[in-house]
């Protein structure tokens, strides 16, 4: 579990967090949404220790992370598995060595044992016979896929998403989310996703935490979403018509108005 | 941003670099893979600059020598002396701040741009030690080898230059060279061999390690990092000059 405490960050004369607090479960996928320049991505970035903030504290499993040393935190990062926006994969290393990284920097297993793991991950996100080519030879989803198995090859408490949809088809979503969603209940972690996909908020969003100009507005589960009177937190997650009306849809079927396909005919009609 | 600034940001990621290994291996294999890179990737351009400087050095001293009175194996002790004292550290060292340099700055820039020293970052690395360290390290290590090697084919092509075109006698140009030779010159060149090793490395490294934007600021830093090393190395040439000569 990871518990944010009144954090606040800010860039010379510009607030960017305003003393947000939160709390991410474990064995949750944890959904922090919000537009373009809410502090969705400082916020995350103070998480895992690349910013420090200004003020407030991160807990650890109760262990302050803010005020640790050097060392104290190396420890805790080597829990932390992180996917970032553009995969952030190694470009003069193949996919073996990419996954193989982490594993040759902090463990002294022989190379059979972290080859066999190397494998095991990638099969895991569902990627065989890709041990030898070069990052730029993959598909955007492929990269995708290669960075949740190193984020995970090191067995993470944590994993960090940034964005893991950006830039890829709808369908390829869909597989990356279920991805996510899997390895976070299968290793019972605790996962904190920035998006801005809507179709993860609802697929896969636990918690959902939705920041607005610096401050948290809004915290919940999908389902409190859909009933969710927060004016800013509905113009922006069912900003089209398309979704106000699906919307629409997911509240009667919720209330038991509609008998899911018998009386979508007639509601159609 | 005010050059002190600069000076303090550069002079806290030299600090920086200073921390125990995470993995002793994994830094002498990066290590190891620098030396090959910076080493061995530019000892093609050395080889063919440093030759035809010593050449060219021999055949325009040949060209300004016209006295009868001077012996024509003086243009030898010249074209060693030349090659020994400036050609072969500083103008090689010029090259490769270029070669060196803009490849130090737009890899680190790069890795930068694309979250890759983030992830580093994340899996508890210490980027300024695993990244900035080696490369400065093997530039150490291979650029006064580099230096000595410069030295060797320089008076080599002058003196190849000098019996092809008839100017200078082999033998004579061989006696030339053993003339007033001064071991100092030697020790003075990797001296200032040492010290354009660093400046290629540590300022390249300084601007692709804080590269800020996209590919754009990329192609900036390099071009900053090359600017600022070869101003430094001139800078630096005259220092050590002024102290060691």
């Amino acid at each position: 579990m990871i518990e944010v405490k009144e954090l606040k960050k800010g860039f010379g004369e510009k607030t960017v967090l305003n003393g947000v607090s939160a709390v991410m479960q474990t064995g949750k996928c944890n959904l922090i949404i919000g537009s373009s320049g809410s502090g969705k991505t400082v916020f995350m970035k103070c998480l895992v220790g690349l910013f420090q903030p200004d003020s407030g504290e991160i807990f650890y499993e109760g262990q302050g992370y803010t005020n640790m040393d050097k060392e104290e935190k190396k420890e805790i990062r080597k829990k932390i598995g992180m996917l970032f926006q553009g995969s952030a994969l190694f470009d003069s290393q193949t996919v073996e060595q990419n996954i193989m990284f982490p594993l040759d920097m902090f463990t002294k297993d022989t190379y059979a044992n972290k080859l066999k793991r190397v494998n095991e991950v990638l099969e895991r996100v569902q990627m065989k016979d890709v041990n030898k080519k070069f990052p730029a030879e993959l598909s955007g989803g492929m990269k995708k896929r290669v960075g949740i198995a190193r984020a995970i090859v090191l067995n993470p408490h944590y994993l960090f998403c940034d964005e893991p949809n950006s830039g890829l088809d709808p369908q390829t979503s869909l597989v990356i989310d279920k991805l996510i969603k899997e390895i976070t209940s299968e290793y019972n972690i605790t996962t904190v996703i920035n998006t801005h996909d809507m179709n993860s908020v609802m697929e896969i969003g636990d918690n959902i935490i939705y920041m607005y100009k610096g401050d948290k507005e809004w915290e919940g589960t999908r389902e409190e979403i859909i009933f969710s009177k927060n004016e800013r937190l509905n113009e922006f997650i069912f900003a089209s018509e398309f979704l106000k009306d699906a919307k629409d849809m997911r509240m009667l079927e919720m209330s038991g108005k509609i008998d899911n396909d018998r009386n979508m005919d007639e509601l159609i009609k | 941003m005010t050059l002190f600034t600069e000076l303090g940001r550069y002079l806290l990621m030299i600090k920086g670099m200073f921390s125990r290994p995470e993995n002793g291996k994994m830094y002498w294999k990066e290590f190891m893979h620098q030396c090959s890179e910076i080493g061995i990737g530019s000892l093609g351009i050395v080889v063919i600059i440093s030759t035809f400087i010593g050449a060219v050095s021999a055949l325009q001293t040949a060209y300004q020598l016209v006295s009868p009175i001077i012996p024509k194996s003086t243009i030898a002790q010249i074209v060693r002396d030349t090659v020994i004292l400036e050609f072969a550290p500083t103008l090689v060292c010029i090259v490769l701040a270029g070669v060196v340099g803009s490849k130090i700055a737009s890899e680190l820039g790069n890795m930068r741009v694309s979250e890759q020293i983030d992830a580093l970052e994340i899996m508890g690395i210490n980027t300024k030690s695993y990244l900035v360290f080696p490369k400065i390290a093997a530039a150490m290590v291979t650029i006064p080898m580099l230096v000595v090697i410069a030295m060797g084919l320089g008076i080599w092509g002058g003196r190849l230059a000098s019996t092809l075109t008839g100017i200078v006698d082999i033998n004579m140009f061989d006696k030339g060279l053993l003339e007033n030779f001064q071991p100092y010159n030697v020790f003075f060149a990797i001296i200032k061999g040492y010290t354009f090793a660093y400046l290629i490395s540590s300022i390249p490294a300084y601007y692709g390690y804080h590269v800020q934007g996209g590919s754009l600021e990329i192609g900036r830093a390099s071009t900053k990092a090359v600017v600022v090393s070869c101003v430094a190395i001139l800078f630096s040439d005259y220092i050590i000059s002024a102290l060691l000569l």
